[in-house]
């Protein structure tokens, strides 16, 4: 099988789940009066940040279908690019739109020489050391971050609420247990295990992934572990199982719902965490190629140069601090709006 | 209670059993003594050169079982040597590697313990802060600060560091380190900012959250009713009641405060256990990096007994059996 088909397979796999979970939220959503009022309260409340993160996510959906061939390559369009997918992003930039070397934003001349460009003022935020248009590369950043941040959060949250409700709320051999992996787990600095595991696992973005999410779902995990520990002795837990009220209806009705918030809150810190520690994995040579990470790192050496490249860190820490501070401010109105104490202290 | 932690040390030498045998699995098992060899001595090196330098090194031994002597493996070795502290020489350089922790901790520790205990104090102080103003416009400001703080990543803070305060200011040395006591703060000055200001934002905000949560409890009301000034509600009741939420985030952060040594020692140059795992990572020195996973792991399972035993300190409601 080509690795165009299989690559586009798996976007569409990821697609099939992410448009799945969309559904059952909105089925969610739509059942419940409590929940259809947070939605019209949040949208109320961070139109601005949740049209942010909407544009990256159409950004990143618009760069994952690509395929080969057609629109307008053109005469000197070489081979190799030819039989590259390229996806509608792709599509959106001439196809040999590449320089020499770096040239400012908008310049007509190279940087450093000062020959002229064969794309004179059209590049909006520059090139980079090979060429490459700065905001293309900008752009495809995007996919990678957001595939960084929600592919491994849907490995983690559903992991550690698991593990952690369970080993909280029974006790016993399933608290030895998990907490056995888990001490194991964490035991073993954050960083190392990580790399640990990348090497084992081989490059790549799905690698890099799963190898985070095994990292990071225990520390959520330890968090619910204990709230759960805490809430179970509270006195209407008490009071709920002494009415015979079954282990599986304690959990989803008392403990679960207690602990929603603390799921908010973790996906928005793991989300951009998640995010960001790529970033420092990219600075260790591991990372995923063309995040915004890499393009950050290589900055600096282009601070050192004189006169400085600035462009290059700049796109790239823009899109990335733009992506993580409205992902942050639509969780932090995700947590108001759906914790109760907070809505009927207001109201 | 003393059973307890008698069983809680009990529990922590099984986890580092665990620890030792996931090593195992990934640096012997996985990364086979053959791949280490190729990777240290070359990808084109002749096959006598590499049995050579596996013999040399001592990995020529039968992995999991010897039928002659069932002590003379690789995993019996691997655990003997691990648990006695005797790491041996180091793969890439052949430097004793007791040796060269011992002396990369202090460097590290002085980076280490101000930045964590600095970063602990002022992030819940501050976090009181901002949760007794909550619902007003400094909590506001708080939380938007906080949030912009957080959404900017290490490595710009790293880099950003570097330029503005020793590039263009020209307050502090861009990297080096050197331990004599008066120069020793010029040199740490730039990593400790960079790692105050990297932590800050997320610790603050996470604080906030559970004293604002606390805050909302019956008892809060109660004191408050009873005549207690906010003050001394927010000190004496919800920072005490809070602490649960707080030992178990500094526990969880102790790794991560590894792993931030590990970027900022490696960029500002300090020749701490950062800057050894890093070299040990680009060299593939596997026997500093089992020495480090185990030193790191040993510190870590201690402080977790020390928290679970704290927790009865701190809340009575929880009973240790």
């Amino acid at each position: 099988m080509e690795a165009h088909v299989f690559s586009n397979l798996v976007v569409a796999g990821v697609l099939a789940i992410v448009l799945a979970i969309v559904l059952a939220i909105a089925i969610g959503v739509r059942r419940s009066d409590l929940w259809r009022a947070s939605l019209v309260e949040l949208t109320r409340r961070r139109p601005i940040a949740l049209l942010v993160v909407a544009s990256y996510v159409a950004i990143a959906l618009l760069d994952s279908v690509s395929w080969v061939g057609g629109g307008a390559i053109g005469s000197e369009g070489n081979m190799l690019q030819q039989h590259q997918p390229r996806s509608l992003i792709d599509r959106a930039f001439p196809a040999d739109f590449d320089e020499k070397s770096y040239s400012a934003p908008l310049a007509s001349v190279e940087f450093y020489g000062g020959d002229p460009l064969s794309h004179p003022g059209r590049h909006l935020l520059g090139t980079d050391i090979l060429g490459r248009d700065v905001l293309h590369l900008t752009l495809d950043g995007t996919r990678i971050a957001l595939l960084v941040g929600g592919f491994t959060s849907l490995i983690v949250i559903p992991l550690a609420l698991l593990v952690g409700m369970s080993a909280g709320y029974f006790g016993r051999w399933i608290d030895d247990v998990a907490f056995f992996v888990m001490s194991t787990l964490t035991s073993i600095p954050y960083l190392l295990l990580l790399i640990a595991l990348i090497m084992a696992m081989g490059r790549g973005p799905v690698q890099v992934c799963v190898a985070m999410g095994v990292t990071s779902w225990v520390g959520f995990c330890r968090i619910v572990r204990g709230e759960t520990f805490k809430l179970r002795e509270l006195d209407y837990v008490q009071a709920a199982r002494a009415l015979g009220v079954s282990h599986f209806g304690l959990i989803w009705r008392h403990i679960l719902p207690n602990l929603m918030h603390l799921v908010v809150i973790t996906f928005v810190l793991t989300f951009s965490g998640l995010v960001l520690s790529e970033a420092i994995l990219s600075y260790l040579g591991i990372g995923i190629d063309g995040s915004w990470g890499q393009m950050i790192d290589q900055a600096r050496d282009e601070l050192a140069r004189d006169p400085i490249i600035w462009w290059n860190l700049a796109a790239a820490s823009t899109a990335l601090f733009g992506l993580i501070l409205a992902v942050n401010f639509v969780g932090d109105a995700v947590r108001d709006v759906l914790d109760p104490r907070t809505l009927r202290e207001r109201q | 209670m003393l059973a307890y932690v008698f069983r809680r040390i009990g529990y922590g030498f099984v986890t580092l059993i665990g620890v030792l045998l996931l090593l195992f699995v990934l640096f012997f098992l996985y990364a086979s003594p053959h791949e280490m060899a190729r990777r240290a001595v070359g990808e084109k090196a002749p096959p006598e050169v590499l049995e050579q330098w596996i013999v040399n090194h001592g990995y020529d031994k039968p992995k999991v079982w010897n039928p002659e002597d069932p002590f003379d493996t690789l995993l019996a070795e691997h655990f003997r040597r691990t648990l006695t502290f005797d790491f041996g020489r180091s793969d890439a350089d052949g430097t004793p590697i007791l040796q060269r922790l011992r002396e990369g901790s202090g460097p590290s520790l002085a980076l280490a313990i101000p930045s964590f205990v600095l970063g602990l104090g002022f992030s819940v102080v501050l976090g009181l802060f901002v949760a007794y103003f909550r619902e007003t416009y400094i909590d506001r400001m708080g939380v938007v600060l906080c949030v912009l703080a957080m959404s900017v990543s290490t490595l710009l803070y790293i880099i950003g560091g570097q330029f503005l305060i020793g590039k263009l200011l020209r307050w502090f040395p861009i990297s080096g380190f050197d331990p004599s006591p008066s120069v020793i703060v010029r040199f740490l000055m730039l990593p400790l900012l960079v790692s105050l200001a990297d932590g800050i934002g997320g610790s603050v905000r996470f604080y906030r959250t559970v004293f604002i949560e606390e805050g909302g409890r019956d008892y809060v009301r109660t004191a408050r009713a009873k005549g207690c000034g906010d003050l001394r509600v927010m000190t004496h009741h919800v920072l005490r009641n809070a602490l649960i939420p707080i030992l178990t985030r500094v526990v969880v952060a102790i790794p991560f405060l590894f792993t931030g040594s590990l970027l900022l020692e490696s960029f500002f140059g300090i020749p701490g256990l950062g800057s050894l795992t890093v070299d040990a990572i680009h060299g593939n020195d596997f026997s500093t990096l089992r020495a480090m996973v185990f030193i790191g792991s040993l510190l870590f399972i201690g402080a977790q007994i020390a928290t679970d035993v704290s927790y009865t300190l701190v809340d009575p409601r929880v009973r240790l059996e």
